[in-house]
């Protein structure tokens, strides 16, 4: 292959200066400040501060909470990830059954993703409201004593329907892609050899979906991880007890509900850490291609 | 090249014709008809002379103004005056350095200031334990008892005599229950600031040592008998359905609002919610435990106060003085008492609105000033302090919630709330 060489030294520099200089303003910058607090103890006005090397980091990882957090959050993003993928996948083999309206199908399955975090939370708080909810009414008509205001699971499942609602949209688009990339051929053939629709899904359709499957399942993982954090404040402000209040929700609540400077920064930092391993894990296998037939 | 130069000139001359006036800026947390209030306020007060501009800015809720103006301070930005909530209290007398004690900026601008001109429960709640008013008291709220007149008529109770004790609470909500007047008999906004802080006071019982805190750093006495008990009958009533539990903070309203509840305990500050969901309403004082020598006593304060940030110019200080001189006079009290529902802070407007008949026509909107005038206060009914009490209200809280759960027993969550907020007590103050 020839390599084309632009005769240019500064003028690369001057298009890439715009995202570079956004790079280390809001991301190098901050992230910088957050190690440097995550060894520090301070007060919330920053009058006095001392340093107390990894003191921060030990008293978070010791911190029954914290372990409580962590816990949280694995089984709050397994559940939004698991739900939210097969529903997606569900829907989007479904999709390519309709023969007519297909178009008017997808934009509706499409819409929740353009509502904002916050506001899905709300949504889903004014249903399940136990004492002004519209579906609320009807669970405790069923004999269900409906409380999430109490009731730990029943807040987890209200947040976890609550994510994985506005995250369907997401994921039915890629699979709708991944299954028009999927050549008709190969079905046509199942079929004359006498594959039944199922048998025809599980070997030659979802093996050939796995890049699709894989890649979103780094994402929602993502998604669950870090940008759930408006639906818990919206739905449970991480109650009741602590039973809903993930790694994220905690950086918050102790950085900026209790002043705690130096804990959050250091909870900070281990997310830091936790993305960037999941980043380069993505990079890594995604890089290399799951499944190509 | 002419017009720039006009351009220029005109640019100018702009700051010089406004820097004969100092600017104040006023970072708030109030919504809705309260932040016309502070528009109004200031508006006035600009209006009244011209040396100075106050410029009250929203930043959100409580804790964001309050996140905001810490940030704004750590990056040398602060506002002049920022409006701080009950519970920041503590946060903002730790931070000597940052703030300027409003007693300070008051005497240095030329103005008397006379302590005993204040409501003494509001001053005392806002001053340092050497007795200097740090703070001032802008809105002041105490909480009191709503009940919904048409549940108690169909349940058979007298729509006149609101329950007093908390025995006739817990009696009045499950006939409202049992006759099926209500799904629910009574709920509670905001249980750490109602049915501890409040009720430590109210009882005369303590909530922490050095006076709840006011002294000094406190050690937590919420596992005392009587909050045993208080809490046990009200997980008891809740797992009859007699108690619904609405939220950490003041969703409660809305089970009150709907015509779930039959009683509500809730901030005096939230009549106007209840006032515009047009229910057949009635006020009582705050309930008090009848086995408690010497209650009911006096309830403490919520609501929040506006401190001065440090390191202004003189003329700055000299400016949020006269505001501030402004705000305490008695018919600008008297405006803000009437309109907002919040307290007033001097005993001049207080006299003043009694005197102009406003307690004849609503005589409920006195209640919340006389249960917090009513005694001399105790050392257990000045208020409550802690350094971190966001965060010692936040444990309580999970405690509650897991109590209501049926988790454990009010002994077990009372206990272990006391030993974690002790624990997070000795941490931040760095021990």
């Amino acid at each position: 292959m020839r390599r084309t060489v632009f005769p240019h030294k500064l003028l690369p520099w001057l298009l890439l200066a715009p995202q570079l200089a956004i790079t280390l303003i809001f991301f190098y910058w901050p992230a910088a400040q957050a190690f440097r607090q995550s060894v520090l103890r301070e007060d919330p006005f920053g009058l006095s501060s001392t340093f107390v090397g990894l003191a921060n980091f030990r008293k978070v990882l010791n911190d029954p909470a914290y372990l409580n957090a962590a816990q949280v959050t694995v089984v709050f993003s397994l559940l939004v990830a698991f739900f939210a993928m097969t529903i997606a996948l569900f829907l989007a083999v479904q999709v390519e059954k309709i023969v007519r309206g297909k178009g008017f199908y997808r934009t509706l399955m499409i819409w929740p993703y353009a509502v904002a975090p916050a506001i899905a939370g709300m949504l889903w708080l004014f249903m399940f409201n136990p004492s002004f909810g519209t579906l609320a009414w009807p669970l405790r008509q069923l004999g269900i004593a409906w409380n999430p205001l109490l009731d730990g699971e029943q807040a987890m499942a209200l947040v976890v329907a609550a994510a994985t609602w506005k995250q369907i949209s997401y994921n039915f688009l890629f699979f709708v892609a991944g299954l028009q990339a999927i050549p008709k051929s190969l079905l046509e053939a199942a079929a004359i050899d006498g594959a039944s629709r199922r048998h025809a899904f599980w070997t030659i359709v979802f093996p050939l979906l796995t890049p699709t499957t894989f890649f979103l399942l780094v994402v929602n993982t993502v998604y669950a991880l870090f940008d759930t954090f408006g639906i818990i404040h919206a739905v449970t402000s991480g109650g009741p007890g602590r039973s809903t209040e993930t790694l994220v929700y905690k950086v918050y609540n102790d950085g900026f509900v209790n002043l705690i400077m130096g804990d959050s920064a250091a909870q900070s930092v281990i997310l830091m850490v936790i993305v960037i391993a999941l980043t380069a894990f993505q990079f890594r296998f995604i890089e290399k291609r799951v499944h190509y037939g | 090249m002419k017009t720039v130069n006009l351009l220029v000139a005109g640019f100018v001359s702009l700051p010089l014709a406004a820097q004969a006036q100092t600017e104040i800026s006023w970072w708030h947390a109030m919504t809705g008809a309260n932040s016309e209030v502070v528009e109004k306020i200031a508006g006035d007060f600009n209006a009244s002379q011209s040396d100075y501009v106050v410029k009250p800015v929203f930043k959100g809720t409580y804790p964001e103004t309050l996140n905001a103006g810490i940030a704004a301070f750590r990056a040398g930005q602060a506002p002049d005056i920022i409006q701080v909530f009950d519970v920041g209290t503590g946060v903002m007398m730790g931070a000597q350095g940052a703030i300027k004690p409003v007693a300070e900026v008051l005497t240095e601008a030329g103005f008397s200031f006379d302590k005993s001109q204040y409501l003494p429960g509001i001053v005392g709640y806002y001053s340092s334990p050497e007795g200097e008013m740090l703070s001032f008291p802008y809105n002041s709220s105490s909480p009191i008892l709503f009940y919904n007149k048409d549940i108690f008529e169909k349940a058979g109770l007298d729509v006149n005599a609101p329950p007093k004790t908390w025995a006739e609470v817990w009696a009045a909500a499950r006939q409202v229950k049992e006759s099926g007047a209500a799904t629910c008999g009574y709920t509670s906004t905001w249980l750490t600031w109602i049915h501890t802080e409040n009720f430590a006071a109210w009882n005369n019982v303590s909530w922490g040592s050095n006076e709840n805190g006011l002294a000094g750093t406190p050690e937590l006495a919420v596992n005392g008998p009587l909050f045993v008990k208080h809490f046990q009958e009200l997980a008891d009533l809740g797992k009859e359905g007699v108690f619904v539990y609405g939220g950490r903070t003041s969703e409660a309203k809305q089970n009150f609002t709907s015509g779930e509840c039959g009683i509500l305990t809730e901030s005096s500050g939230g009549l106007g919610d209840i006032v515009k969901a047009g229910i057949n309403y009635g006020i009582g004082q705050l309930p008090y435990d009848e086995t408690a020598t010497g209650a009911p006593q006096n309830t403490v304060p919520g609501g929040a106060s506006l401190w001065v940030m440090g390191g202004k110019s003189d003329e700055v200080y000299k400016g949020v003085g006269t505001f501030f001189n402004y705000l305490s006079q008695t018919e600008v009290q008297q405006y803000l008492h009437e309109v907002s529902g919040y307290l007033p802070v001097t005993m001049a407007a207080y006299e003043a609105t009694k005197a102009s008949g406003f307690y004849d026509t609503n005589p409920a909107r006195e209640v919340p000033i006389t249960q917090m005038m009513g005694k001399a206060p105790t050392e257990n009914s000045k208020g409550v302090r802690a350094p971190n009490l966001p965060q010692i209200r936040d444990i309580l809280n999970e405690e509650f919630e897991k109590m209501l759960a049926g988790q454990q027993t009010a002994e077990e969550a009372m206990t272990s709330a006391a030993t974690r907020g002790n624990a997070a007590i000795k941490e931040a103050t760095g021990g």
